[in-house]
């Protein structure tokens, strides 16, 4: 389908958020006119720039069709996956590429995303097994249905589009975050994991699941329809019937 | 060279800008969730209406008709306006909202979220027109 408006030499700008801290003080905008393309994505754009017009323009990307998670900035003000985000949806308005929000900026596009890594493995997202059932016994078996309970949280690729819209990572920097949480609950639903009590000291805790007030916006943003918001609030009622579970049976022990 | 990342050379400066106090102003979905958390200080305040309502009931038929008709005045009338807007924004926000908190499974299948929704919503009809019945059924002899 060919765009009528387009006659083959448009251009788009581009306004770009660049930082070099060794020679910059701050931040600033520089503005680029980039050929528009109908099927051009604005990763497509800033790759143009840098090979086209200015090779030091930093950005992170890798797989360009949705699946890596690498390519995530704000992109006229909301967090998108750059390879995702096309052009024509936007021109001929000029398009505002900044870092994603709530991150501290590195350079240029690149964000430093330490403190997310350190958050990620706090929850222990991996399978910690049952003192009941060894692997001597054999493997799991699990039904679709069991499946089905924790797919949606696996499917996060960890692009921080949630953590940049999500007023609380801003405001109260301690916040274990939407893709954390959800992907607790990912492996607190997989019925091969015995976990739960472990996670809990992280999750269900102030900085945990409880900073959250289910602005919803996560989810919003998520590409990959995982819903942290759904999987937070699920996690609270999780923690609520656990700690009813420890008053009214202590002698179950926890969870 | 510093002890925390090895390899991070001294040019590394990352900037972060600091949150303003308007961040809520920036998009149109923030605003609403704003007015969603001050809707719940709207509806705890009116309950301190009912309850001064309550009172003057105790106190008897004359300070109970002063009440009554103290709420007939413009700045009773535009109050109850504008709690009555915030009731309902927090009423049709939480009943959309619910759905996302509750996954409810049969088996693979997940039970549709409008469905969720809906059901609040008729829960919520039914008790209104429970509340109304008891309100106004004639008094007994």
């Amino acid at each position: 389908m060919v765009d009528e408006r387009a006659m083959g030499d448009e251009t788009i700008r581009l306004d770009v958020h660049r930082y070099h801290p060794e020679r910059d003080q701050r931040p600033h905008i520089q503005s680029f006119d980039v050929p528009y393309h109908e099927d051009w994505v604005v990763l497509d754009a800033l790759n143009h720039l840098k090979n086209e017009v200015d090779g030091t323009l930093t950005f992170r990307w890798s797989c360009r069709m949705g699946v890596c998670g690498s390519c995530g900035m704000m992109v006229n003000g909301e967090p998108k996956l750059t390879c995702a985000t096309f052009l024509r949806d936007y021109w001929p308005q000029a398009i505002r590429v900044e870092p994603l929000a709530n991150f501290p900026v590195e350079r240029d596009l690149v964000n430093r995303i330490d403190d997310f890594m350190t958050k990620l493995s706090a929850v222990k997202p991996w399978l910690i097994p049952s003192k009941t059932k060894p692997s001597e016994t054999g493997e799991f078996l699990q039904t679709p249905a069991q499946l089905a309970s924790y797919k949606q949280f696996s499917m996060c690729i960890n692009c921080l589009l949630c953590y940049a819209a999500c007023p609380v990572v801003g405001l109260s920097p301690q916040f274990l975050g939407p893709a954390a949480i959800a992907l607790a609950k990912r492996y607190n639903n997989d019925s091969r994991d015995a976990g739960r009590r472990e996670r809990e000291e992280v999750v269900n805790t102030h900085h945990g699941e409880w900073d959250c007030t289910f602005v919803g916006e996560c989810s919003v943003v998520c590409p990959k329809d995982v819903d942290p918001a759904g999987a937070i609030q699920q996690m609270k009622l999780d923690s609520m019937l656990s700690w009813y579970r420890r008053w009214l049976t202590p002698w179950q022990g926890r969870g | 060279m510093n002890a925390i990342r090895p390899t991070e050379t001294s040019a590394a400066r990352p900037f972060q800008a600091p949150m303003p106090a308007t961040w809520w102003l920036k998009k149109p979905s923030y605003v609403l969730f704003m007015m969603r958390e001050l809707s719940s200080v709207f509806v705890a305040a009116y309950s301190v209406v009912l309850l001064v309502l309550l009172h003057r009931l105790s106190q008897g038929p004359e300070a109970f008709e002063a009440f009554r008709s103290g709420l007939k005045s413009w700045f009773s009338i535009a109050l109850h306006l504008v709690v009555l807007a915030f009731a309902l924004l927090h009423t049709f926000t939480w009943f959309n909202a619910a759905p996302q908190s509750m996954s409810v499974r049969l088996g693979e299948k997940k039970v549709p979220p409008h469905l969720i929704a809906v059901l609040h919503y008729c829960a919520w009809i039914m008790v209104s027109i429970a509340v109304y019945w008891l309100l106004t059924r004639p008094a007994a002899p």
